[in-house]
């Protein structure tokens, strides 16, 4: 059997390393000033993904939903070995909360046909929510296993449908649980979220850097806009050098709204039961630090004062 | 024990919003998980502002003998699934026990515990009723919300930190119900039990479909924890600018000399100087001793939103801009190398001379 899997991955804000420079005046956070990166357990999603396409043969198919500059992460994604990309665009897909998300991927999930494994990331880093792939595996129908840190095992179903375990082959993977760890097996199809800890994702091939560097320089406003017809959904995206060559021939597919055929009332912001009501910047404001000289008699008066408070025993 | 009509008369007079507040209680062992209590508590103080009831499901081959402790802990009905097949967590069967609840009863919130059971499990509830669902929620009240159209009252309000707990968000679900959210271990007041109160128990009856059972447990170990962080009364941790492993040593010695515990900051742990038990902040441990001691520790907000509740702070580093100062109530500026030596000498004399 071909082993066919699906990656989903998220650009974000680094809000992992928030530095000086990305805080205001104020003390708040300046969103603007934090690069867009791939979504770090995504990475460690594909790399899983490749590690089983390494093994196993097979074909990975990485999507993402965001705005145009989110193909970014798709680029990322064909210089580590992924053979498909696809971007969901669409400015009805704007504000969408995690069930209108994984609305939206499940229709895509479909679109491509039949897979044996949808894999993601546990959660991205600017919500920290972890349930876009739970939603996901519910709304496929399939198990779910999250917080996976290592896959066990992955045994292929035949073709006739009699492997071992279930027809389709089925998947062993061990989840970090509190205080311990957890083993479970699930045949396929079915969905992983995988953390941090089941590997280190390879570094882009220096040949496929090659093969797509120039692609990754040009924007998108110079690719071949022919992804805007939604009857030609595959279509194959070019982009052009400033002579208006072709220089890349990924296969960028790219679906709107209309290519996915959504229910209008279930994506983007209509689709999404949750509002933000408020948003509280967190400041940085300084508290009243107590200096303390870092001499023995500085350290040692603190001492003494920690222990009149029964703060020290 | 009031009947469903009764109680729904009652909150119709009451002009309150229908429904029940409910928590999934989960368990840890024999007994029941920490967290679980916590939010019964904080379950019983939402349905007293709504003058509403407070719901307890409880999932597990013998979870019937747990009822009593949840009615002393908040609840006034417990849904008992009491199955030999639901005996481990699996995730698809137990959705499956509360959105059939949910259906038949019709909750106006639901809160679960942001572990790695709660957060796997509220995600397919809240698809498969398609509502919606607050993740690791900080904080829990009751208040109104308006847009330019429309306004609610009676509302539950999610309050979390989001976007690397840079912001604190406040989330709302006004026309979807239940409300749902996954709420933090430990940011809840544990109450004492009332062994007093009374409630009645509602055995849930299931019916399954073999999907529901398509993943099986290989195996479920628990390791024995090294470390009680949260329990402890003062911490020691160590970050990045501890520098090597050799040099926590230092971290761990002033943990001991101290009576405390080692924690760490995340990048610590990635460097492979301490194992993941010892984190401390928004993806390990959230702790509030009376003594936290940073060491080396820049203080993302991460790792603040873990400790900023101890009783008093005491950062030591190099770096008299590191972040961690704005929440110390003590700072000393300097190499750790000289300055835990010189605690733990001072400590010792007891703040005399050396």
């Amino acid at each position: 059997m071909t082993l066919r899997t699906i990656v989903l991955v998220k650009q974000v804000p680094d809000t992992q390393n928030v530095t000086g420079d990305a805080m205001k005046e104020d003390g708040t956070i300046n969103r603007g000033a934090l690069p867009a990166v791939f979504n770090p357990e995504d990475l460690n999603a594909l790399e899983e993904a490749l590690r089983l396409k390494d093994a196993h043969g097979g074909r990975v198919t990485v999507i993402t939903m965001g705005p145009p500059a989110a193909v970014n992460v798709l680029r990322e994604s064909l210089y580590r070995g992924a053979d498909e990309v696809v971007l969901l665009s669409d400015i009805a897909f704007a504000g969408a909360d995690t069930l209108a998300t994984s609305y939206s991927l499940v229709l895509a999930i479909r679109k491509l046909g039949e897979f044996d494994l949808v894999l993601c990331g546990r959660q991205a880093i600017d919500g920290d929510t972890a349930q876009v792939g739970p939603q996901t595996a519910e709304k496929l129908g399939v198990p779910q296993i999250t917080f996976v840190s290592c896959i066990d095992e992955l045994v292929e179903g035949d073709a006739a449908g009699a492997g071992t375990g279930g027809g389709r082959g089925h998947i062993t993977a061990t989840r970090s649980i509190e205080g311990g760890f957890e083993t479970l097996t699930a045949p396929l199809p079915c969905l992983l979220t995988i953390t941090n800890e089941a590997n280190d994702p390879r570094p882009p091939s220096v040949k496929r850097v090659m093969t797509y560097k120039d692609a990754a320089a040009e924007t998108l406003a110079e690719y071949d806009d022919s992804y805007l017809d939604p009857e030609n959904d595959a279509a194959e995206v070019c982009m052009l050098d400033r002579h208006g060559n072709a220089v890349c021939r990924a296969k960028v597919v790219q679906w709107d709204a209309a290519a996915l055929g959504v229910e209008r009332a279930q994506v983007g912001l209509r689709g999404s039961p949750t509002r933000v009501k408020k948003i509280d910047s967190v400041v940085l404001a300084q508290t009243d630090t107590r200096l303390v000289e870092p001499t023995y008699e500085g350290i040692a008066e603190l001492v003494r004062k920690l222990t009149e408070e029964h703060i020290l025993g | 024990m009031a009947s469903a009509a009764e109680r729904d008369e009652g909150a119709a007079g009451a002009a309150r919003p229908r429904g029940d507040v409910w928590v999934f209680v989960e368990k840890a062992g024999d007994g029941v998980a920490e967290v679980s209590l916590e939010l019964l508590g904080k379950a019983r103080e939402l349905a007293d502002r709504l003058e509403t009831r407070v719901g307890a499901v409880i999932i597990g081959a013998g979870s019937a003998l747990l009822a009593g402790s949840l009615i002393a802990a908040g609840a006034d009905t417990v849904y008992v699934a009491d199955e030999p097949a639901l005996a481990d967590f699996l995730v698809q069967p137990f959705a499956r026990v509360i959105v059939d609840l949910v259906r038949e009863h019709a909750p106006q919130i639901v809160l679960y515990g942001a572990t790695t059971t709660g957060r796997d499990l509220a995600p397919r509830v809240a698809s498969a009723l398609r509502t919606g669902l607050t993740a690791d929620c900080t904080d829990l009240q009751i208040g109104s919300h308006s847009t330019r159209e429309k306004s609610w009252d009676n509302l539950l309000l999610q309050i979390r930190p989001a976007f690397g707990g840079n912001i604190i968000a406040t989330i709302v679900s006004p026309e979807h119900r239940p409300q749902m959210a996954t709420v933090r271990e430990g940011v809840m007041k544990l109450e004492a039990p009332n062994p007093a109160r009374t409630g009645e128990v509602v055995r849930a009856t299931c019916t399954f479909g073999d999907e529901d059972f398509a993943v099986k447990v290989v195996r479920r170990a628990q390791q024995e924890k090294s470390v009680d962080l949260k329990g402890a009364r003062v911490v020691v941790s160590g970050g990045a600018g501890v520098g090597s492993k050799a040099n926590f040593a230092l971290v761990h010695e002033l943990a001991r000399v101290l009576g405390g515990v080692v924690g760490a900051s995340r990048a610590a742990v990635d460097a492979g100087w301490i194992g993941h038990d010892h984190q401390v902040g928004q993806t390990g441990t959230t702790v509030r001793p009376k003594l936290y001691v940073a060491v080396g520790i820049s203080g993302s907000v991460q790792h603040r939103a873990g400790m900023d509740q101890s009783a008093r702070i005491l950062a030591i580093n190099t770096d008299p801009l590191a972040p961690i100062f704005t929440v110390a109530h003590y700072g000393v500026v300097g190499d750790l190398n000289d300055v835990i030596p010189q605690m733990i000498t001072a400590y010792r004399a007891k703040g005399g001379p050396a």
